[in-house]
């Protein structure tokens, strides 16, 4: 039984394995706050589904380049792309959108499958792309991840104001020009790019806990659209940083940690969200 | 100027002409009722004059100016859609998406915005609700809160776009005169996509009735009679007077399948 529990949690030279993967902790920081960041809007376009299938294209990218030798990051980056762009450009409606992703889903699954069965190489590379590697990603490549992040973040702060009217209030930012199909297409990308990072760090299967998780928790407890941008970005930076910090112990892939970090985020928030809604109903009972 | 301005404007969509020949004047402070079934070409209407479809022949000139995407002079007011529960968004924040929802960047909070959502909220009496989630508000409510976003940049001209449907009798009332009040001292002119007159018949100057691609308009008291409206469907159809409230009995169903926007 303690076996069971040392293999969970051992903190043992923690001192030590901290400074190995000081890159990897900066690499899942900025990923946790971007990701929960673009989770707000992920939530509010009603997009999870995307999430899921962009991420599974995107390990078939990854997959790709692990088979011929090239950049897995790069790899990775070409498939969510290719898939965002589909999705963005042919389902502007939720029901056509939906349709296309359940199609893209499982050829691109399909796909990565049978890329690693063709891999040579080892067999703890291969299911890194779909339950995370963070850990096995190199200096270089981490760098990549970081970059890559930053400028999804600056990109959704410059699109911020014209991309919330246009998922919460359509019609009316749709009379009052904000280009609609334009943005759509731009959010797309940013997603693209969020997923292809997240795949590298938690895995294809594991994505929607940073991409969606956050962001869902925050919007249990606060409808201020100040808030809950700032609730996601600090759930996802904890569930993120969190799960490394637990994992490098104990001989486990982080990704367990993360997702269960940010599932109990997730629990805590569903039950501070049932007080506030009560006491939410009592005011404009009031007013 | 007049908020608006239709010259023999003609409009087809999948092959069907929605209206052709139409012509209409708003001047400032007029209300003008645009009536008629499902598929007459009501929203294509609206749809039309900001921007978003463009005519087959003929003028639309708001405020002056031939139409734009985005004309800042006019104002929206949609139909009541269900906000769900979790949307990051409080009463004000609807109507600051009018404010400055269009611009890009992050919405910096400044003395001088919080200052015109105030006005705005105040000038809709939605101050007890403006810091509720909207996905807990009732329609009445957040219709008054549209009613204060689309005023927010000063328009000319209000569209409506059947914007008391699914609103109980009450609100109803409530939300018409909001829009109706100072219509006279701002000027500005109103163009209300309704299928119910009754709510706005008071403040109706023109009705504009929409049917088989044709048109009429006039005062609603011309325009709502048996004879004009048997006339324009080429069918017997009856209008029946009730006290304040008018009834248009037998309208055929319309032939082909609804148009939706």
């Amino acid at each position: 039984m303690s076996d069971f529990w040392g293999s969970i949690f051992n903190f043992s030279d923690y001192g030590q394995l901290l400074g190995l993967v000081g890159n990897s902790l900066v690499a899942g920081a900025v990923l946790g706050i971007v990701g929960g960041l673009i989770g707000v809007f992920v939530m509010q376009r009603d997009m999870a589904f995307a999430v899921h299938g962009i991420s599974e294209l995107s390990f078939a990218g990854a997959a790709a380049a692990l088979l011929f030798g090239a950049n897995v990051v790069a790899g990775s980056l070409v498939g969510s792309l290719l898939a965002a762009t589909l999705i963005g450009v042919l389902g502007s409606r939720a029901r056509d959108r939906n349709s296309i992703i359940g199609v893209l889903m499982p050829f691109g699954l399909g796909l990565g499958i049978l890329f690693l069965a063709l891999y040579p190489g080892r067999s703890g590379n291969r299911f890194g792309l779909l339950t995370g590697q963070i850990l096995s990603v190199d200096i270089p490549q981490l760098g990549s991840l970081i970059v890559i992040s930053l400028v999804v973040l600056v990109a959704l702060l410059v699109i911020w104001r014209p991309l919330v009217f246009d998922s919460i209030d359509p019609d009316v930012a749709a009379a009052r020009g904000v280009p609609a199909r334009t943005l759509s297409i731009v959010f797309m990308v940013l997603l693209g790019l969020m997923v292809a990072v997240s795949v590298q760090i938690i895995g294809a299967l594991l994505v929607l806990a940073l991409l969606v998780t956050p962001a869902a928790a925050a919007l249990r407890v606060s409808s201020s659209p100040v808030a809950v941008p700032f609730l996601a970005m600090a759930f996802g930076f904890v569930s993120a940083v969190g799960g490394i910090l637990l994992a490098i112990g104990g001989s486990l892939p982080i990704s367990p940690y993360v997702t269960s970090i940010s599932f109990v985020i997730y629990l805590v928030c569903r039950l501070v969200g049932r007080v506030r809604g009560g006491r939410l109903r009592r005011q404009v009972v009031a007013a | 100027m007049n908020p608006l301005e239709i010259t023999d404007a003609a409009l087809t969509l999948g092959g069907r002409i929605l209206w052709s020949g139409l012509n209409l004047t708003v001047k400032p402070g007029e209300f003008v009722a645009v009536l008629g079934a499902n598929g007459s070409g009501k929203t294509s209407l609206l749809r039309a004059i900001l921007g978003q479809l463009p005519l087959d022949s003929g003028e639309i000139r708001v405020h002056g100016r031939p139409v734009t995407r985005g004309d800042r002079a006019i104002g929206y007011i949609p139909q009541q859609r269900i906000m769900p529960a979790g949307t990051a968004l409080r009463g004000r924040d609807l109507v600051g998406l009018g404010v400055d929802g269009h611009k890009w960047g992050l919405p910096l909070p400044s003395r001088e915005r919080r200052a015109r959502i105030d006005e705005l909220v105040a000038a809709v009496g939605a101050e007890s609700y403006a810091n509720l989630p909207v996905g807990v508000l009732s329609g009445g409510e957040q219709q008054r809160l549209r009613v204060g976003q689309a005023l927010a940049s000063h328009p000319s001209l209000l569209l409506c776009d059947e914007p008391l449907s699914s609103l109980d009798l009450h609100h109803q009332r409530g939300v018409a005169e909001l829009i109706d009040e100072g219509l006279h001292e701002r000027g500005t002119g109103v163009v209300f996509v309704t299928h119910d007159i009754n709510p706005v018949l008071d403040m109706t100057d023109t009705v504009l009735y929409l049917a088989n691609g044709r048109f009429t308009s006039g005062p609603p008291e011309e325009v709502l009679t048996s004879e004009v409206l048997s006339d324009l469907y080429g069918t017997p159809v009856e209008v029946i007077r009730s006290g304040e409230r008018v009834f248009v009995a037998g309208i055929p169903e319309f032939p082909r399948h609804e148009v939706t926007s």
